[in-house]
């Protein structure tokens, strides 16, 4: 069977499963279509939170960056898990014992002011939609691969599935999808790299194999990896960092606490029956979130390996010179992977010295040393752009990997778009129908119109997404991690607050989460351009890229979530505490004792 | 807040402070601020502070949440706030 009609029907297959899983537990009521009314045990859940949480931005974006980033890449592994931990342990336990199913009811309740809701409402939309960006960039370099379009055609492709997916289910439906779609997503992780790392290291376990040796040769697979991109002019792959080393740790702290912020993944913490078993959850879905997670630095730099095998067969696996002649391929006999993914613009040859062969290199190379070596041997500019986004999908197809497993990876890099952009759309749905049409436009919306609204609103931000899609602030897990920025300087602080301050007030929460909002996306807006529309940047008002202590736009919600604490508590100090209500509603969240069912009433 | 409640709060905030601590030292610190000394030992093939930025911090944010889970279950238990 050729490579098509196996994806096709892989793809159809698992897409089969998806939907009949989605009518078999079809949601009756408001409260099923929002939270499964309650009852899915900790082990379930934390798949399915895995599955809701691993998007196009883990599956397919983030490898590939970490393949071009090396150690720095590391930011993305230790901040979107680190993340759990401090919600398991800070937010999920309390927020389930407090027993709503919206992060603005949360806000609006606890600070007693409908303001303070439609101030959450209006941070959940910037960081859910921003989020939505990166996946419909995901959904798009997916979709163009598996239908052999352009990557615009395959973001319309995918607006449409990710659209009929979404509103057909509700919570429920989606969280037993979910849980389908979590195994296939890590199968179609997996199995490649399992693949891959005994081709290359005789260890079938990536995490080992990594550690391990090249096959036949006595030096390490890291150690060789380190050479050659060295020889290539790139920085080398176990040290070089993300910018400095401030912006290292500023950017994982702001993907840490975003994790912790995100509402779409709060939510799934009011699934679960008991206070006891939202902890547990947070724990599982880390177990299960870690079996991607820490596959991907072994596929990250097996795939670097790979790509440089390709161009450049004998580098790797024997000793042959970088600069050499015949070391590069010639381009006619590229292989066929190669042919597969130019036609989807996101992989393009250019022979700018003219010799019909393939260099690729570092041409912004600094080192004086590295540029007469490239010089002498002839090289005019690297000839070979590689979208690190497809880095994921191709990977098996580079390693020459049997059909099944290049369209099982198809599959998955779509389970883990469409999962998270249902889960987003939901979050979505539920602040507008639930929190601002119900809770301050029309209290006496039926529950039919209140579905309506929700799926209305699920139209109107696909339809946005889906536009600046097109032309995407960055690769898929550099905008998803815009988003994280943005939940980390607006909503952490003020859910925190509310649980570990019984004397945060509501004026102390309000101005944090504005400014904290405002701060970071005055300096994302300034690089990235306002509301992500090119053209519209204005980086000399700030002066110039990463101005303020060389942070980049993606690491800046660290220092929108300081900003957010220290206005919030000056604020508070000069106004009304709380009233005593509030303060006790407080100490009851605090204990376990007397959780109920999420009943969603006000 | 009665005397009980107190020190139940008192006792989860000092478990909290404790494995914040752990999750601070195995990610900013080994991962990142003293990644470049770590890299001087070895774990196979692998350097230690990209190790630790790569894969270890992972693996003991996990064993973190599965012991705050088990010992807040003891405190719910010895101030008798669990759930029936």
């Amino acid at each position: 069977m050729d490579l098509q009609t196996t994806i096709y029907l892989v793809v159809g297959a698992t897409f089969a499963l998806y939907i009949g899983i989605a009518m078999w537990a079809r949601a009756g009521t408001t409260s099923e279509f929002y939270v499964a009314g309650g009852g899915v045990p900790p082990v379930l859940n934390g798949m399915a939170t895995a599955a809701d949480w691993m998007s196009a931005a883990s599956f397919i974006s983030m490898a590939g960056l970490i393949s071009n980033m090396g150690y720095g890449g590391g930011l993305f592994l230790m901040g979107w898990t680190g993340g759990y931990v401090l919600l398991a342990m800070l937010l999920a336990p309390y927020l389930r014992k407090f027993g709503k199913f919206t992060v603005p009811q949360f806000i609006g309740d606890r600070y007693y002011s409908k303001s303070a809701s439609t101030v959450a409402v209006l941070c959940l939309l910037v960081a859910s939609l921003t989020y939505i960006i990166g996946q419909m960039t995901g959904v798009g370099v997916a979709f163009s691969r598996f239908l052999g379009v352009s990557s615009e055609v395959g973001i319309y492709v995918g607006m449409g599935i990710v659209f009929l997916y979404a509103v057909f289910g509700g919570m429920k439906g989606i969280t037993y999808t979910q849980v389908a779609q979590y195994i296939v997503l890590i199968l179609a992780y997996t199995i490649p790299a399992i693949f891959i790392s005994f081709q290359l290291t005789g260890n079938p376990i990536p995490q080992l194999g990594l550690g391990s040796s090249i096959v036949g040769q006595d030096v390490s697979l890291l150690s060789k990896l380190d050479q050659v991109v060295t020889e290539l002019g790139f920085g080398k792959y176990t040290t070089s960092t993300a910018g400095s080393t401030l912006n290292m740790f500023v950017y994982t702290f702001s993907l840490m606490i975003g994790t912790a912020g995100l509402p779409h993944v709060i939510m799934r913490f009011f699934t679960v029956p008991t206070v006891a078993a939202a902890r547990s959850s947070a724990g599982w879905a880390l177990v299960f979130i870690a079996i991607l997670y820490t596959t991907a630095p072994a596929v990250a730099a097996m795939a670097k390996t790979n790509l440089i095998r390709t161009i450049t067969p004998g580098v790797i696996m024997s000793n042959a010179d970088v600069y050499g002649k015949d070391s590069a391929i010639e381009y006619e006999t590229r292989p066929d992977w190669m042919k597969r993914w130019e036609k989807t613009g996101l992989l393009k040859f250019q022979d700018k010295n003219g010799d019909g062969r393939i260099q690729y290199y570092n041409d912004k190379s600094k080192s004086e040393d590295f540029k007469k070596k490239a010089e002498e041997a002839g090289w005019k500019g690297n000839e070979l752009e590689v979208n690190a986004d497809i880095i994921v999908l191709a990977n098996p197809e580079i390693a020459l990997l049997p059909n099944w497993v290049i369209a099982l990876v198809a599959a998955g890099g779509l389970a883990a778009a469409l999962s998270t952009a249902a889960g987003l759309l939901m979050a979505i749905s539920a602040a507008i129908s639930h929190d601002l049409v119900k809770g301050v436009f029309a209290p006496d919306i039926s529950e039919k119109g209140e579905l309506l609204t929700g799926k209305i609103a699920m139209a109107c931000s696909i339809l946005v997404a889906g536009y600046l899609g097109l032309n995407p602030p960055g690769f898929a897990a550099g905008t998803v991690a815009l988003a994280f920025g943005i939940a980390a300087s607006s909503l952490f602080p003020a859910i925190m607050m509310g649980i570990f301050s019984k004397k945060m007030n509501r004026e102390g929460a309000m101005a944090g989460m504005l400014s904290g909002l405002f701060v970071t996306l005055f300096y994302v807006f300034a690089h990235k351009g306002l509301f992500f529309i090119k053209g519209t940047d204005y980086l000399d008002l700030i002066g110039g890229a990463n101005s303020f202590f060389g942070i980049t736009p993606e690491a800046f919600g660290g220092v929108g979530a300081m900003v957010n604490f220290i206005v919030a508590f000056l604020v508070d100090k000069v106004t009304k505490e709380p009233p005593e209500h509030i303060q006790h509603l407080v100490e009851s969240v605090r204990t376990p004792r007397g959780a109920k069912a999420v009943d969603g009433a006000h | 807040m009665d005397k009980s409640g107190k020190a139940y709060w008192q006792a989860t905030l000092g478990l909290l402070t404790k494995i914040l601590i752990i999750w601070f030292l195995v990610s900013f610190g080994a991962g990142i601020l003293f990644a470049p000394m770590l890299n001087n030992f070895h774990l196979g093939g692998y350097p230690l502070g990209f190790w630790f930025a790569h894969q270890g911090a992972m693996y003991v944010f996990i064993a973190l949440i599965f012991y705050y889970k088990k010992k807040m279950g003891d405190i719910d238990r010895q101030f008798d706030v669990h759930e029936e």
